[in-house]
């Protein structure tokens, strides 16, 4: 694997982050995480016109780019770097890797050309309060009426759940753990905005009671699946939390050139210098975990390693990406602590991001498993 | 170092590979000893293919140093690396001979160095001059047709073995430090120079002391000019610090591979299950980070290739130094009570065979010797400044010492 991003994936990283420096200031951030819906729809629209964005990786027979796991990466970096609020790794990652790993052939045709538009949005409710983000832990109930199932469960963290279109919902049936597709003013059903630590990331808890849904996978045990599914929406987590791990270390370099303290800049002084070396380091071995996750995916050679450098890619990028948010409000001292900068905003995006989906030590489990230790 | 002045000859890859067929019919590693195959392999200009023709080279690009490395070792089963014949002689002493030197100096020094006749050693730390190796205060004043040197240089790797040194002292104490240095070319045999070995941590000497007491050096043998010897000498270093660092190339090789192979001969060492899963988890941590420093190491690589050189190739040296210093604390942590013990003993000797890599001595002395990975070729404090500094354009400190005469600069003893 030689890490050959090209011209290219230059200008597709120039062009998303020159739009995101326009659309997703800090001001901007600042407003919509304010909002209930947590998402601009004059924002969302463009993107999806002016860069195809939503449909990144939606194969081209549904309107998509059909591009893969390192174009993506590229562009979550550039989101990550400035904490855009919106919609996008619930419906253009995690409700378009499932659909593509268990949809049916109806369910693919029906949703994602709308998703690649800009027109709907979508996600993926998996994990229950309590319950940890296995597949195998899912409680949520599936029984069949007639032609179609009934849900009966709660699911918790559902990115963006109380605004989605389409909600694909993880549920056990009779014949294992499945995918089925509710709508979002379906009857018997309660979605519930949640307050989340991470204001800048919207979620929501669902609640279940016979809820009518479809099925749109092609039936039987979607479990193993279902984990692909976790795997590959990690491996963008993790480009997106690299870049906003590199703002931080940017953040706080320039704190340290330009705060004087005792008569000059308090970076000339080896405490401070010395956390922002060790901050680079931290940034550049992330970066290395998420490239290397995104590449093999991208080779999609021995599923195992995949699956393990996605696991590598989760533990050692939320780490990486905490430490360095949490020393970037270090760095600037009293004001890192205000409202006012954003260092919390990182912060808090940081903690968040690395719960999601399983904690490090969880992600290192399964790495410890792989290797036989 | 030269390299960017010498002017470059072509020749294809095809021409290269022949004249080592015309070296290996002459004298082939697996049928003649190494002094005369290096010493026929320098006659034939593939000691160093950039270095001009008639001293070991061809004026050929570096890169292409591979390809008769290559066509050696697919041709006999003796190699000798360069790392194992005159590591110093080869990466540091020959390019300063060869820009700086006299032309009896490289008529007659430049063919033993390649050969390892002559083991070549670097004279540069001191005991109070040692991440500031620029303070240095060994002393060399002129005598008639000679400088006389005085003064006490440390870490001396080969010195005990060493036929040349490379020596900087200061020729001058009323300038500023940098300014009143010269480098010279220094014979161990010489009377005067004393070498000791240094008695380390781990029970050997792989390195040595050199007491220097009147030990007098022709002019001739000064290289460069006098006050020159800093800007001789940042070549050196710089080539010593990019030898070190970078991470092993094979997935799960190296230490990490071996403390992996020690967890599963000591999972059942007297501890619980909890207490293994927390040490589990350590590995695995540790097991991470040696695999992102070897992809680090590899878009360093590709970063380079592509021209595009970024701060992934500067953390290496930093990362490694501080991740086998805490692979080694874990590996004592898995072998457990028996830590405790260290059989090897602390007699002092000179490095012998490694220890067998795999074993448990071989961990107990890594756990002694990891501890200077983040001192030597410049500590890890050094590094930081270096990263923050040059990566991340912090300012610097204010100095104390840059600018005023080296005598008036405060001391240690």
């Amino acid at each position: 694997m030689d890490f050959a991003f090209t011209e290219e994936h230059e200008e597709l990283r120039q062009t998303v982050r020159r739009f995101l420096e326009g659309k997703s200031d800090e001001a901007a951030v600042r407003a919509l995480m304010t909002t209930e819906r947590g998402y601009s729809e004059e924002v969302w629209t463009q993107m999806a016109e002016q860069m195809a964005l939503q449909g990144m990786m939606v194969p081209e027979q549904y309107g998509g780019n059909g591009f893969g796991p390192v174009e993506m990466s590229v562009v979550m970096e550039e989101m990550g770097r400035s904490l855009l609020c919106a919609p996008y790794l619930s419906t253009a990652v995690f409700a378009v890797n499932a659909l593509m790993e268990v949809g049916a052939e109806e369910a693919k045709a029906e949703i994602l050309p709308n998703v690649s538009a800009g027109q709907c949005i979508a996600t993926v409710a998996l994990t229950e309060a309590g319950r940890g983000w296995d597949v195998e832990a899912i409680e949520t109930r599936a029984e069949r009426d007639g032609d179609a199932w009934r849900l009966t469960g709660s699911k918790a963290y559902v990115l963006d759940g109380h605004i989605a279109d389409v909600l694909l919902v993880t549920a056990r049936a009779d014949d294992g753990v499945g995918l089925f597709r509710v709508e979002g003013a379906a009857d018997n059903f309660v979605r519930t905005l949640t307050p989340t630590l991470d204001l800048t990331r919207k979620m929501a808890t669902l609640d279940m009671t016979g809820t009518h849904a479809t099925r749109v996978d092609g039936g039987g045990d979607r479990a193993e699946s279902l984990r692909k599914v976790v795997a590959s929406t990690i491996v963008a987590l993790a480009a997106e939390q690299v870049g906003g791990a590199q703002k931080c270390l940017e953040l706080s370099t320039e704190f340290a050139k330009t705060r004087l303290q005792f008569g000059r800049p308090i970076g000339s002084f080896q405490a401070i210098k010395h956390r922002c070396a060790d901050m680079l380091v931290e940034v550049e071995f992330a970066r290395s975990a998420a490239y290397n996750a995104a590449f093999r995916a991208a080779e999609n050679g021995d599923q195992a390693e995949i699956l393990a450098s996605s696991s590598m890619a989760k533990s050692y990028c939320s780490e990486a990406y905490f430490g360095i948010a949490a020393d970037t409000i270090q760095v600037h001292g009293g004001m890192g602590f205000t409202w006012e900068h954003p260092a919390h905003l990182y912060f808090k995006r940081a903690k968040s991001s690395s719960a999601l989906f399983g904690e490090p030590v969880e992600h290192r489990e399964k790495i410890a498993a792989h290797l036989g230790l | 170092m030269a390299q960017a002045e010498m002017s470059q000859a072509e020749m294809s890859e095809d021409e290269l590979r022949q004249r080592v067929g015309a070296l290996l019919e002459e004298a082939n590693p697996d049928r003649v000893d190494q002094f005369t195959f290096r010493g026929k392999q320098y006659d034939h200009g593939l000691a160093w293919v950039h270095f001009p023709e008639g001293y070991g080279g061809l004026g050929l690009n570096p890169k292409m140093q591979a390809i008769v490395n290559d066509e050696i070792r697919a041709h006999a089963k003796t190699v000798y690396e360069d790392l194992n014949v005159n590591p110093i002689g080869i990466g540091m002493g020959a390019p300063v001979v060869l820009t700086h030197g006299t032309q009896e100096m490289k008529d007659t020094l430049l063919k033993r160095i390649f050969t390892g006749e002559d083991i070549w050693c670097q004279l540069f730390s001191e005991p109070s001059a040692g991440s500031d190796v620029a303070g240095l205060s060994s002393r060399a004043v002129r005598d008639g047709d000679d400088w006389v040197v005085n003064g006490q240089k440390v870490w001396t790797t080969l010195a005990h073995i060493s036929k040349w040194g490379m020596l900087v002292s200061r020729t001058n104490p009323d300038v500023p430090k940098h300014k009143g240095m010269s480098y010279f070319l220094l014979d161990m045999e010489a009377p005067g120079v004393d070498v000791r070995p240094l008695y380390q941590i781990t029970g050997e000497a792989e390195f040595n002391e050199v007491f220097l007491s009147d030990v007098r050096i022709p002019v001739e043998r000064m290289l460069g000019a006098e006050g020159d010897g800093w800007k001789v000498a940042i070549t050196t270093l710089m080539n010593e610090r990019s030898a070190l660092g970078g991470g092993s190339g094979r997935k799960g090789g190296g230490p990490i591979g071996i403390l992996m192979n020690l967890w599963k001969h000591h999972r059942a060492a007297g501890r619980t299950p909890a207490t293994n899963a927390v040490l589990r988890d350590e590995i695995t941590q540790l097991y991470i980070k040696s695999e992102l420093l070897r992809v680090t190491s590899q878009r360093a690589r590709a970063a380079s290739k592509a021209g595009n050189p970024g701060p992934e190739g500067s953390v290496g040296k930093l990362a490694q130094a501080e991740l086998y210093k805490k692979v080694w604390e874990c590996g004592q942590e898995i072998i457990g009570a028996d830590s405790l013990v260290f059989e090897a003993g602390y007699e002092l000797r000179r490095p012998g065979v490694d220890e067998k890599r795999d074993s448990r001595a071989y961990a107990k002395y890594q756990f002694l010797r990891s501890r200077a990975n983040s001192i030597e070729g410049g500590t890890s404090e050094i590094m930081r400044n270096i990263l923050g500094e040059r990566v991340l354009g912090l300012p610097g400190e204010p100095r104390v010492d840059k600018d005023i005469p080296w005598k008036d600069v405060p001391r240690g003893g």
